[in-house]
């Protein structure tokens, strides 16, 4: 229960701290952290415009979107706070609960037939694909190393080991760009481009509007929390006092949306059609820590 | 048997005799009585604790003849459920075509699903060789006139004429395995195969077998007749084809598993990386497919190739020894061959209504039928997610099970051991990744949006019996998903008694898993209601608008300018251009063409083992034939002399004294 908390608090501040970390990095003066809280709340009680074109799917999807990455989050450990639900295999049901959003959220696109909605659904549908085996990769060489086959055990690496915390950088590394993939941020797409040619999240969702888009935009803060969650995971050793793994908990998060403000600050997004390397690069990282894994559990 | 023959006679008859409405209803009685005492049977055998054979004593001269065992009994089971809804289906679809086939062709229709059914239950039950291969052979004729039911469009009896061939080359390699496993004994039959496995080398005896089997079940590079069948065939053809015919191959396969004893490494290792190659290919090739039924087809093989990991897990699992590996691998197996039949099932017959339509299977041509035909847009869906492998549907269930054999074999191994479930897990996880990609762009561009082009009259939404037909497989569908731990031990058992891996089963680590999933998807569902009901309430005081759909200031937004299939998978498309070529019709303009006429244009994509392994081959022997025939001049002259010549020719060789 502790960290299902712990993971709606993180989803309230993380995409504030990115954007607050864009004005600083560009010199404005920016909009507080809860300014994006604010904007979703202000949408939760709008009415909402549909297209005439649109359907029952429109209408369903949003829910369905939001539900499943809420119940995945209910099997995602926080700094050593025992999920709710845990058993063997579950990060299956983690990443086809993912998988499920985003079929609803490619069909949802193309329900108002739309010309640019399309290109969205198709990338988001062409990269979701990709980064799947990265997870997967890394969830197999997690297996390795810690002998367990649940989400929250083999997300906490045993603390003593002296190894651990650079097993929990790179596996923050890898969680981190798969989040930046997930949910389409700088350098795979920028969700502040005004282009629609160019966008993939945002442009899924141009004929949504008020609750829906409310719900979207919930899914989202939610996808960068478990995430953060997880890496919080991997760093922090489950044997530290509460009170200092609390601490820790909320120094990652910090972190985590400062990075991501950082990165999006000073990089550049690719050519779409250099995406694809991208995200194999992120796979191809994903197996060298497997096969590190399998050296350091003299498998070979 | 007796009772069979007698049930196929009197069925037979019945289907002849005068009057459609008549013999069609006690067609359907005849078969539902089949379908009782079958299912019961296989249900009987199925709650026994141990693995008893069931035999049936029948005549003396053809001893122990039948025999039931659970393997048997759930195929069985699969089979009578899915040619019950495909006959549900079928007296809505062929409707339309009482008018233009002539009724003893649609009698004679009737009577191949009857012989098919019937063909289908005994090739589950036959152990001795010479019926199994009899039966075997029954069930591809009768398919075959199946699937020219449209004998007068284009392509159709080639189409029929592929699958009959390659069928029997298929056949001719069950006999041979027959042949050289019952070597010294009086009759073919699978039990022999205990004591040859017992004695010689396992791996040369199961290729052949695996070689005939898998060209029924359509893997890697023996599949090439299906992408052919099933666009041929009607959608009642294809769903029974494809959900219970081509599961034959796999039950034959899983038939020879059970004898194995010793080589199991290699073969499991084989099975699993030929099946990851055809998990891969198919999705990979289904989704540069846009008529519909050629892209379920291809889904079928990726299926297939799902099936097949399974199996090859529960091989190589007994293998090393790891109880959990195998059992959960085989069950997956078990279960996905059940899960594919449902769903695979439900697309072809929510397609073959919407074929029905709109006339096209062109999924570019169609769009925005979600309005007019809402109860097959929503079958469509489910059967989409199913099969996507996605909560809270049964396609998750299986895959789950094999991903816990993987999972389980890649924690627990060896270096080389971990290679396999590694390379397994990898096809595994991009072959999920991939059908989510195909399934929405099919459902998206056949049910979504405006239509795409114009329908000529409009769509309505199936007849009754016809939609009844689809809810049949959703219903198990739905449970399967939501209640997995129900079937979970059945299975577990299943998979235990006829495999031989049992030393105690992992029951219980694997029951928990299906309980959390179970509460997961029921709490999904709660969840997503929730979200539903606070937006209804939340609405009632607010404003809710219609509008036109975004066009970025341009307001005339047309139909055609709605993102297609093709712009779709593009960039996917660029991305495997090394393993499948895709092309497209050039077009040529002559230079007084101000203002160009309508055109044809056409894209494709290369299904390189058809190309290079069938067509290369065959065109290859035509043309050598070809030239051979300069002989044949039609002149009696000529022929005498050929007499002539080969007559001193004989002479010739006498009198040296070679022959």
């Amino acid at each position: 229960m502790v960290a299902l908390i712990l993971i709606i608090i993180t989803s309230l501040i993380t995409s504030g701290l990115i954007v607050r970390m864009k004005s600083i990095f560009s010199g404005r003066k920016g909009p507080g952290i809860f300014q994006p809280i604010k904007n979703t709340w202000v949408l939760l009680r709008k009415g909402i415009v549909y297209s005439l074109t649109s359907g029952s799917i429109t209408r369903l999807a949003p829910a369905v979107i939001a539900a499943s990455v809420l119940i995945a989050a209910l099997m995602v450990p926080v700094a050593g706070f025992q999920p709710l639900i845990s058993f063997n295999g579950d990060f299956v049901l983690f990443a086809y609960l993912f998988a499920l959003s985003r079929f609803m959220m490619i069909i949802a696109a193309f329900d108002s037939g739309s010309s640019f909605e399309g290109m969205g659904a198709s990338r988001e549908a062409l990269y979701g694909m990709l980064i799947e085996p990265a997870l997967f990769v890394l969830i197999a060489g997690l297996v390795i190393f810690t002998g367990n086959y649940s989400i929250s055990s083999i997300f906490t690496l045993p603390g003593k080991e002296n190894y651990a915390i650079i097993f929990g950088l790179i596996i923050s590394y890898i969680i981190g760009n798969i989040t930046l993939i997930e949910n389409s941020r700088v350098p795979v797409d920028d969700p502040k481009t005004h282009l629609e040619l160019t966008m993939i999240h945002e442009v899924m969702v141009l004929d949504t509007s008020g609750f829906n888009l409310a719900l979207i935009q919930i899914t989202a803060y939610l996808k960068f929390a478990v995430f953060g969650s997880l890496i919080s995971s991997t760093l922090i050793p489950a044997t530290l006092p509460v009170f200092l793994r609390l601490i820790l908990f909320f120094a990652v998060q910090v972190l985590f949306g400062a990075a991501i403000g950082f990165i999006e600050s000073f990089r550049s997004r690719f050519k779409m059609n250099r995406n694809q390397q991208y995200i194999l690069t992120v796979t191809l990282i994903s197996m060298l820590l497997f096969v590190v894994i399998l050296f350091t559990k003299n498998i070979f | 048997m007796i009772y069979l023959l007698i049930y196929l006679i009197v069925t037979s008859l019945i289907v002849m005799i005068p009057g459609r409405k008549m013999s069609l209803i006690l067609t359907g009685v005849t078969m539902f009585v089949l379908v009782i005492f079958s299912s019961c049977l296989a249900i009987d055998v199925l709650i026994q604790t141990q693995n008893q054979s069931f035999l049936l004593e029948v005549q003396q001269f053809i001893s122990p003849l039948i025999s039931c065992d659970k393997l048997s009994a759930f195929f069985i089971l699969i089979i009578n459920f899915t040619v019950v809804s495909g006959f549900l289906y079928s007296t809505g679809y062929l409707k339309p075509y009482l008018k233009s086939k002539p009724v003893t062709w649609i009698k004679l229709h009737y009577l191949a699903l009857v012989w098919l059914h019937v063909s289908m239950i005994m090739v589950t039950l036959f152990r001795n060789g010479f019926y199994f291969l009899m039966v075997w052979e029954i069930m591809t004729l009768s398919s075959f006139i199946l699937v020219i039911f449209e004998y007068d469009v284009k392509g159709t009896v080639k189409a029929g004429l592929i699958y009959l061939i390659q069928m029997h080359v298929g056949m001719l390699f069950i006999l041979a395995a027959f042949i050289i496993s019952s070597k010294g004994y009086e009759r073919l039959t699978f039990d022999n195969l205990d004591f040859y496995f017992l004695n010689n080398s396992n791996w040369p005896v199961f290729l052949i077998f695996f070689i005939g089997f898998g060209l029924k079940a359509g893997f890697f590079f023996l599949h090439t007749w299906l992408p052919d069948a099933h666009p041929a065939a009607p959608s009642h053809v294809s769903g029974i084809m494809s959900g219970v015919m081509i599961k034959l191959g796999i039950y034959g396969i899983l038939r020879v598993t059970t004898y194995l004893v010793s080589d199991l490494a290699p073969i499991g290792i084989s099975v699993i990386i030929l099946s990851a190659i055809t998990g891969l290919f198919g999705v990979m090739m289904a989704i540069l497919q846009h008529d519909i039924k050629k892209l379920l087809a291809y889904h079928s093989i990726e299926n297939i190739g799902i099936i097949g990991l399974g199996i090859g897990l529960g091989i190589y699992g007994s293998a090393i020894g790891n109880v959990i590996v195998s059992v959960a691998g085989y069950a997956g197996a078990l279960l996905h061959t059940l899960n594919h039949s449902l769903f695979k099932s439900l697309l072809f017959y929510s397609a073959g209504t919407v074929i029905g339509q709109v006339h096209t299977r062109d999924v570019e041509k169609m769009g925005g039928l979600i309005k007019f035909m809402p109860f097959t847009a929503w079958a469509f869906l489910i059967g989409a997610i199913a099969i996507s492998g996605l909560p809270p549907f049964n396609g998750f269930i299986s895959e789950f099970l094999i991903y816990i054999s993987l999972f389980n074999g890649i924690g627990s191994g060896d270096f080389y051991p971990l290679v396999v479930f590694f390379i397994a897990m990898l096809s595994l996880v991009v072959i999920g990744g991939l059908a989510i990609l195909c399934f929405t762009k099919v459902f998206s561009v056949m049910f979504l949006g405006q239509p795409r082009s114009e329908y000529h009259e409009k769509p309505v939404e199936a007849k009754k019996i016809m939609l009844l037909a689809k809810l049949l497989p959703v219903i198990p569908i739905v449970m399967i998903g939501f209640l997995p731990f129900i079937i979970i031990k059945p299975l577990l058992s299943l998979s235990g008694s006829v495999f031989n891996v049992a030393q105690t089963l992992p029951v219980e680590a694997m029951i928990q898993p299906m309980q959390y999933i179970s509460i997961i998807s029921v709490s999904l569902l709660l969840l997503i209601t929730a979200i539903l009901v606070v937006r209804k309430s939340v609405m009632r005081n607010r404003m809710t608008l219609a509008g036109p759909t975004w066009g970025c200031g341009y307001s005339s937004v047309d139909s055609k300018q709605q993102y297609t299939a093709t712009s779709f998978i593009q960039e996917y498309s660029d991305l495997v251009k090394p393993v499948i070529t895709t092309g497209h019709s050039k077009i040529n303009y002559s230079d007084d063409e101000i203002f160009p006429g309508k055109r044809d244009f056409y894209t494709h994509s290369d299904d390189f083992v058809r190309s290079r392994l069938i067509l290369k081959p065959s065109n290859f022997i035509v043309t050598t034939l070809k030239r051979a025939a300069i002989f044949q001049t039609g002149k009696l002259q000529h022929y005498v002399l050929y007499a002539l010549i080969f007559l001193f020719l004989i002479l010739a060789l006498t009198f040296i004294g070679l022959i």
